[in-house]
């Protein structure tokens, strides 16, 4: 099935602003977007440029903006998405070439929530107990690749530099939430500033472009809450 | 040329570099160089478990743990090693526990165990649970929960520089790193007493892989282009379940949940061959009846596939205990699991092989164990060896986690006493050179149509079933590419995330490594855990009870040297499951 793949493309050493380019590719309808980035990259134009590793949506290198919607190009197969495809990388950060951005301020984020168990001494010998029950309810955030498909599809983190964004309070909550931890206040003190989920206008495009179903808005909620009532 | 000076470099940030990285945080100066960022790392796929004998839903004994290791890597495994996995295996899943990594529990609160191919209660009798999970995420956990723990040590993270050559002296004491800075182009030396290769596995030779586009085996070839000994190198995994042509692994838990395999006839073969274990055999010799179903006209409409079936579970142990793995098979080939059966086929998974060393993970450069001063490897890069000729499952995160701590902590005390070795002049002069060359060639071959031609000749001569006819055509093939990889040209000429010219050095990697599988295998002239000779179908003890130290010669050649196991409590038995 031969498609027309629109790219944005932007090379730092010689260009002044991003453009689109075209290249048609052969595909088979299973083919993985993945797969056609490749076939433009290894048999068409060598400079194309993106991050990829797993190739089956675990490792979070390659999210992309596919036909508008934030996506891992190894989760969406071209059956899915018709003749003509437009690729344009992550919005909100700055690009350093093609579809390929710079992820720095997204892990300084990250960082900024303290993405660690904070807990006291553990036991001398053998583990911490933890019922199912405890572990289930925080089980959905546990479950981020750090992608930046959430935060980089929310209109509050284009307009506003330092909302922290979905992914972090994603990874705050499956800490606050972890009844092994002890440091949950401390870390709803740091979203409870002016940077933090009060920020959030509840549109919900972090839910819809999440690749691992976290139930973002859902979490980014529940933070709410806990910081409301008191209910970690 | 950017130069720092450092007392430790771990090259890799997966599950065996961060874990020696955090031993040595806080004590010594420690650059974590990675290509990836360390979250990319391809621990994050890991699915099914981390086994250790708990004993926390049935009895269990490190003893057991050791025995079916030794016995699943087909008395290929060095004993010493295998009792420090099993043995330690236990304290380094607490250390993750304690770490904050989100196991499944068990009613009591404790962390819960699965059984797993090749993993037995006392010795052989019947499968056994141990593998340590958190549903089929278990690589997931580990990866975010050392990645955390590297931030709350504020470890240094050298991100996106990708490994290009290994500084020795000419005493063969190892000097320290050069790496590519990916965002800018700039060549980086690192001066260091102490060096540690965890770069992880080379599953991209073969066409049908379970491994990331990163899974190039940088790490292992570029030592042995600098005069360090790969070991059994022939030794290459194949795992049974990998999606249907595109490799995608589906974890050996769909089976220790009880899932089946089965050929056209709609028979679950495994219990044929295997009457104890059935679908739980060991990874080889599921991929070899597979193999010979398909080979017997059994394979799915006669093609070479057969059916992983768990349509036959409660819906719900599929939602809580194998969402990923069923998620994959309705993502990529429209199959719902719950229904009907998923198409497989066996997919390049593990590398057994690689950077020869000991129980404190210092490389050894020869058959006695002499060892590399500065120089250290963990996880799938490295060959300790504990899981000889075929690795079970589960095991390689044990690997990771007793391996890369104890390189860690045996580097620690080595800065204490090494003296820095001194850096050559032009440190990064060969690194320099590789790139220039690559960058001004104007024309010539293409890397990927190099790299298809490799990963085709391995799979079809130098995967599950070999012999001499397919290796000595695929050991030609291999040198014919070789030669095609010195015309190898690239588009990208920049300096920005130039992944052209990085594609091409790591195409240059996996060649090299691919002569090492091939002339292994053609060496070793027996059948023994996953290296099948049709010619040579018994495992032979008399000579072969041996692993095999691969040189690359000055004149391009390539020398062998056996080194023998080491038997402590175990001898070697026929393998029956
Ligand atoms: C799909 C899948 C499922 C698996 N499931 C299990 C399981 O359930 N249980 C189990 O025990 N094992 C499992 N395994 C095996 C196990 O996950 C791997 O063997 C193990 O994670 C390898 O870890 P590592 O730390 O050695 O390397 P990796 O995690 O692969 O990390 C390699 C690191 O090296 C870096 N690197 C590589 N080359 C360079 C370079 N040139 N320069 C700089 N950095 C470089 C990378 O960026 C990365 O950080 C599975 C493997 C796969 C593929």
């Amino acid at each position: 099935m031969e498609v027309t793949l629109r790219i944005k493309r932007f090379n730092p050493e010689t260009d002044k602003k991003a453009h689109f380019e075209e290249y048609v590719v052969d595909v088979d309808p299973r083919d993985r977007v993945l797969d056609a980035l490749n076939q433009v990259k290894w048999y068409q134009d060598g400079t194309l440029t993106y991050r990829r590793s797993c190739g089956h949506g675990i490792c979070g290198s390659d999210a992309m903006r596919i036909n508008g919607r934030n996506r891992l190009a190894c989760k969406v197969l071209m059956q899915d998405l018709g003749k003509r495809v437009t690729l344009e990388p992550l919005m909100g950060f700055r690009i350093e070439k093609d579809l390929l951005v710079d992820m720095d301020v997204f892990f300084d984020k990250y960082k900024s929530v303290k993405p660690y168990l904070i807990a006291d001494n553990p036991p001398a010998h053998g583990e911490r107990l933890q019922s199912p029950e405890e572990r289930h309810i925080f089980d959905d955030t546990t479950k981020c690749i750090l992608c930046a498909a959430c935060t980089t599809s929310c209109p509050v983190t284009w307009m506003s530099e330092d909302f922290v964004g979905p992914a972090a309070i994603v990874n705050a909550h499956r800490f606050i939430f972890d009844s092994r931890d002890t440091a949950g206040i401390e870390r709803l003190q740091i979203l409870n500033k002016g940077t933090g989920v009060w920020r959030c206008r509840t549109v919900f495009n972090c839910t819809d472009a999440c690749p691992r179903d976290i139930k973002v808005t859902e979490a980014i909620e529940q933070v709410k809450r806990a910081l409301i009532f008191g209910d970690q | 040329m950017a130069f720092h000076r450092y007392d430790a470099v771990v090259v890799g940030a997966g599950g065996a570099g961060l874990m020696a990285a955090i031993q040595m945080a806080g004590k010594a100066k420690v650059a974590v160089v990675s290509k990836l960022y360390p979250t990319r790392s391809h621990t994050g796929a890991a699915q099914g478990g981390i086994s250790a004998a708990l004993g926390n839903t049935e009895e269990d004994h490190w003893e057991w743990h050791m025995y079916d290791t030794v016995k699943g890597g087909d008395y290929l495994v060095d004993q010493d090693a295998a009792e420090v996995l099993a043995q330690e295996a236990i304290d380094a899943v607490y250390e993750l526990e304690h770490m904050g990594l989100p196991f499944n529990r068990t009613p009591e609160g404790k962390i819960d165990q699965r059984r797993f191919g090749g993993h037995t209660r006392n010795f052989g009798e019947a499968a056994v649970r141990r593998a340590c999970y958190a549903a089929d995420r278990t690589g997931h956990m580990i990866i975010q929960t050392l990645y955390q723990q590297g931030i709350r040590h504020n470890l240094n993270f050298f991100d996106e520089h990708h490994l290009v050559d290994i500084i020795f002296t000419d005493d063969g004491q190892c000097a320290g790193v050069v790496t590519y800075e990916i965002r800018t182009g700039e060549l980086h030396v690192i001066h260091a007493k102490t060096v540690v290769i965890a770069a992880g596995g080379f599953g991209r030779i073969f066409r049908v892989t379970s491994n990331a586009l990163a899974g190039t085996g940088d790490g292992v070839a570029i030592p042995y282009r600098r005069g360090i000994p790969l070991m059994d190198m022939e030794m290459y995994q194949f795992h049974p379940t990998g999606l249907y042509k595109l490799g995608v692994l589906l974890s050996e838990a769909a089976r220790g949940e009880g899932g089946v395999v089965r050929n056209r006839d709609g028979e679950a073969f495994a219990v044929r061959y295997a009457p104890t274990l059935a679908d739980l055999a060991p990874r080889d010799m599921m991929s070899r009846f597979i193999w010979q179903e398909v080979k017997e006209g059994r394979g799915i409409d006669g093609k070479d596939y057969v059916l992983l079936d768990v349509s036959h579970l409660p819906p719900e142990v599929i939602d809580e205990k194998l969402p990923d793995i069923t998620d994959f098979a309705r993502t990529y080939l429209g199959v719902e699991p719950k229904r009907e059966g998923v198409p497989i086929q066996p997919t390049a998974h593990y590398a057994m092989g690689g950077l020869p060393t000991n129980v404190d993970a210092q490389v050894i450069r020869d058959p006695q164990g002499t060892i590399v001063p500065g120089f250290y490897s963990a996880g799938e890069a490295a060959c300790v060896s504990v899981h000889g000729a075929n690795r079970l499952g589960t095991n390689s995160l044990v690997d990771l986690v007793v391996f890369g701590r104890r390189a860690g902590k045996k580097m620690l005390e080595d800065i204490e006493t090494l003296d820095c070795a001194e850096l050559p002049k032009d440190a990064d002069a060969f690194a320099r050179e590789q790139i220039d060359s690559l960058k001004a060639r104007q024309s010539g071959e293409r890397a990927a149509d190099v790299r298809k031609a490799m990963q085709d000749i391995m799979m079809d001569n130098v995967s599950v079933y070999r012999d001499e006819g397919l290796l000595l055509e695929a050991q030609q093939r291999i040198g014919e590419l070789k030669e095609s990889y010195r015309n190898v040209s690239i588009m990208d000429k920049g300096s920005t995330y130039n992944m052209d010219l990085l594609e091409a050095l790591e195409l240059g990697n996996m060649l090299d490594l691919a002569e090492t599988i091939v002339h292994g295998a053609l060496a070793r002239q027996e059948s023994r855990g996953a290296h099948y000779r049709g010619d040579f179908e018994a495992r032979d003890d008399v000579n072969w009870l041996a692993h095999s130290m691969i040189y690359a010669e000055p004149d391009g050649s390539l020398r062998l040297e056996k080194k023998p196991v080491v038997i402590t409590r175990f001898e070697p038995k026929e393998r029956k499951y």
